[in-house]
């Protein structure tokens, strides 16, 4: 299926249902958490006070219960009415608003101590309708110049997005030069598909890297290698012939190779709970013992 | 659920107007009060941000006169506790905030501030 953001426009894209499926699927919660964690990471903010940041594209506000719970005050932008009714369900405590960030934002200077985006910038990249104003770099520049000014000095703003090419990056991180941005694109597990993120970090005047008397602004490192849940092709083949060899026992037979253990049976039943599946049996003393022969 | 924190940032994006969009003046508001946790460091941290003259007028639309007129120099508890109140404690729910220059109308439905703007209001 083709990309989500060359299907429709956001806010007709995420209507009620796709809403709901959106926030409902775990492995989407997951892949959103660990990269609000990352860009709340990246973003660098002094742990002395608690900040005011801003949520760019807050969705359903699955990053914001984040920001919730590591003690930051927010405010959340959305273009999708659904998302956001679906967000005072789950009732977080920020501020909601229902906003076009490529129409720019209506901030007093200098307001936020921070801002975070996670999977927003690609729908700015395509144009909703033929007018001018819809043009995605006339989008972009509205955005980012707006943003740079209710950012207050210094501050930085992490943005993860997906490009669907280089030529993308170029002209978001060439937008956001112009708008007075410094920084640049960190990319994480840059050596694989399906793990591979790309943050966009910009920072307003020194972004506070090593102190305000430093002008130079090092862009943080990405993480490196394939990602914690991806196997990495071609490796693992190899490795599963060697230890299977290994496996054979004495008299050259091989021993069977799913080992259905104590372990693995309680392992496979915390996944059914997990997943929301009924009558799962409960675990006791006699989970993955063996009968008695009974003869 | 706008609450005055935000509103005292929030100014007019409309097109061409750039002077005068600050504070978009509140009209037909319904208040909500929520407890939220008090957090001393944080209000101090803020207060230089804050449009005091703009805070205390629309905490009185929001019918609360808590707030003393001028920004006190000393910062005591009772002070912080009233801050803490009118800045994250009070939400709007319903009303229309209304740029006081370009009379652009902001509907707030359900708790949530519609921002958007028509296609010849963008520039």
């Amino acid at each position: 299926m083709s990309r989500p953001e060359l299907q429709a426009p956001a806010e007709f894209y995420y209507g009620d249902t796709e809403a709901k499926k959106y926030t409902q699927n775990t492995r989407n919660q997951q892949i959103q958490a660990s990269m609000t964690y990352r860009a709340l990471e990246l973003l660098n903010l002094p742990t002395s006070s608690p900040a005011f940041l801003l949520d760019i594209g807050c969705g359903s506000g699955l990053s914001g219960e984040i920001l919730d719970d590591e003690g930051y005050i927010w405010t959340g932008l959305d273009i999708a009415p659904s998302m956001l009714e679906v967000a005072l369900e789950r009732e977080v405590d920020g501020d909601l608003f229902l906003q076009d960030i490529g129409q720019g934002l209506g901030f007093r200077p200098g307001s936020f101590d921070g801002a975070i985006s996670i999977s927003v910038l690609q729908w700015l990249l395509t144009a909703p309708t033929s007018h001018h104003t819809s043009s995605p770099p006339f989008r972009l520049k509205k955005f980012f110049t707006s943003l740079h000014s209710a950012l207050k000095n210094p501050s930085r703003a992490v943005l993860q997005f997906y490009p669907s090419d280089d030529d993308q990056i170029q002209l978001v991180t060439g937008i956001a030069r112009q708008a007075g941005f410094g920084g640049g694109v960190v990319v994480d597990y840059p050596n694989s598909n399906k793990a591979r993120k790309v943050f966009l970090c910009l920072f307003v005047g020194g972004g506070m890297s090593g102190g305000p008397s430093s002008d130079s602004q090092q862009v943080p490192q990405g993480l490196q290698g394939d990602g914690d849940e991806l196997e990495e092709e071609g490796k693992v083949k190899f490795e599963k012939r060697r230890v299977s060899t290994r496996d054979r026992n004495a008299n050259g037979k091989r021993k069977s190779q799913k080992v259905i253990d104590r372990d693995w049976i309680l392992k496979k039943k915390e996944l059914y709970r997990k997943r929301g599946k009924e009558s799962v049996p409960r675990d006791s003393k006699f989970t993955g013992r063996k009968r008695k022969p009974t003869f | 659920m706008v609450r005055l924190i935000t509103h005292n940032i929030l100014a007019c994006h409309v097109k061409g107007c750039t002077s005068n969009n600050f504070p978009l003046q509140l009209q037909g508001v319904q208040i909500e009060l929520r407890e939220a946790e008090f957090n001393p460091e944080f209000l101090k941290t803020f207060l230089p941000k804050i449009e005091w003259k703009a805070l205390v007028d629309t905490a009185k639309e929001a019918r609360d006169t808590s707030l003393p007129l001028e920004q006190p120099e000393m910062l005591d508890d009772e002070f912080l506790k009233n801050l803490h109140h009118v800045l994250l404690e009070i939400h709007i729910e319903e009303g229309t905030m209304i740029c006081p220059n370009c009379k652009h109308n902001y509907p707030i439905s359900n708790g949530i501030p519609n921002m958007l703007l028509a296609e010849h209001e963008v520039g």
